[in-house]
């Protein structure tokens, strides 16, 4: 029982600790250009370094996941609202592991 | 003065994300419960973590009986990649911003609400940061209780077929930006070939996740910088939505 409460303070304070200690102390704004370019960017890389090439795997069939995520780049492009194109997507990768 | 959004714009745009993690949330309920963990734990968990990555990888220590040095540690690093969204954030709010909006706002940084809050950095306020928090925190909890109480009850078809709505929201919150920016598109492709070269290439790709996905993402935003800093009226300026 006590394992338990200490892996659940641990695990706590590794969420919370990355998440809290920047927006806490980093109260200025940046003014150096490089690092506010950098901040831009950063968005961008992380998100898509999460999702690549992870999501090919995500389904436990490469095929539908393929094809999942070159639809969700299409509605993606034409500005689809996320939620449609998670939905849509999710749809498809169901209804297409009955075939592949 | 630039035009706040409001409690009521942030539920609205949480709410695609409540249900998307809804569904993941109800998967970790299952995986804990069906391993021999309570329901209690379970959903403790996912209330004072809110976090899938590193919550998954942390339940798997706890399996193996692992120390808690090494949960910490491992957990830590898997959610590393906070501390460049947090610091991202930092930069969208008024200096005048309180401790204890900053100590309860940053809880609730996850990928999800950090890219839409980012896709709205605009008007980004605390209030319509809160309101996008507030429905994925309890879709995200109340999953992890339901699917611990109810267990398999989606066929698995349902439940892998769902793995992918996460990942869908990441491409439609950066797809449409890089549309009309050239260094975005730039940023994502140095980052999805960086992504794949630690994922396929042998001895580098034994590298930990979360060390991965720091790795990655400060060497593209890195060269995006370098190759294409921003202008004053850009800084300014940013994307929406």
């Amino acid at each position: 029982m006590k394992y338990y409460i200490y892996c659940l303070i641990a695990m706590a304070l590794a969420s919370y600790l990355p998440r809290v200690i920047p927006l806490l102390f980093f109260r200025k704004q940046i003014k150096s250009r490089f690092i506010k370019s950098f901040l831009f960017y950063i968005p961008y890389a992380v998100l898509t370094a999460v999702t690549f090439p992870a999501i090919f795997y995500c389904t436990g069939n490469i095929h539908t996941a393929v094809i999942g995520t070159a639809i969700a780049l299409l509605l993606s492009y034409f500005k689809v609202n996320m939620a449609l194109v998670a939905l849509i997507c999710v749809a498809v990768v169901f209804g297409l592991g009955f075939i592949i | 003065m630039k035009k706040l959004f409001s409690f009521k714009n942030g539920v609205q745009d949480g709410l695609p994300i409540c249900f998307a993690y809804f569904a993941v949330s109800f998967a970790f309920g299952i995986l804990v419960t069906s391993n021999g963990l309570s329901i209690l734990l379970a959903t403790v968990i996912s209330g004072t973590n809110l976090t899938s990555a590193g919550q998954f990888e942390g339940v798997m220590l706890i399996f193996a009986s692992s120390s808690v040095v090494v949960l910490f540690f491992t957990v830590l690093l898997i959610n590393s990649r906070y501390l460049l969204m947090s610091l991202t954030l930092s930069q969208y709010f008024s200096e005048n911003l309180s401790t204890g909006k900053r100590l309860i706002m940053s809880f609730f940084i996850t990928d999800e609400i950090f890219a839409v809050a980012n896709s709205r950095k605009n008007g980004l306020c605390f209030k319509y940061f809160m309101g996008l928090s507030i429905t994925p925190y309890f879709g995200w909890t109340i999953g992890t209780l339901l699917g611990g109480l109810c267990g398999n009850v989606l066929p698995e078809t349902v439940q892998t077929a769902m793995n992918i709505a996460l990942y869908c929201m990441f491409i439609a919150i950066i797809i449409p930006p890089a549309k009309k920016s050239l260094p975005i598109t730039i940023t994502i492709l140095i980052s999805l070939f960086l992504s794949c070269c630690f994922y396929y290439i042998p001895y580098i790709k034994a590298l930990h996740e979360g060390l991965k996905f720091m790795i990655v993402a400060i060497v593209a935003s890195a060269v995006c910088s370098l190759l294409f800093p921003l202008k004053e009226d850009e800084i300014k300026e940013g994307e929406s939505v």
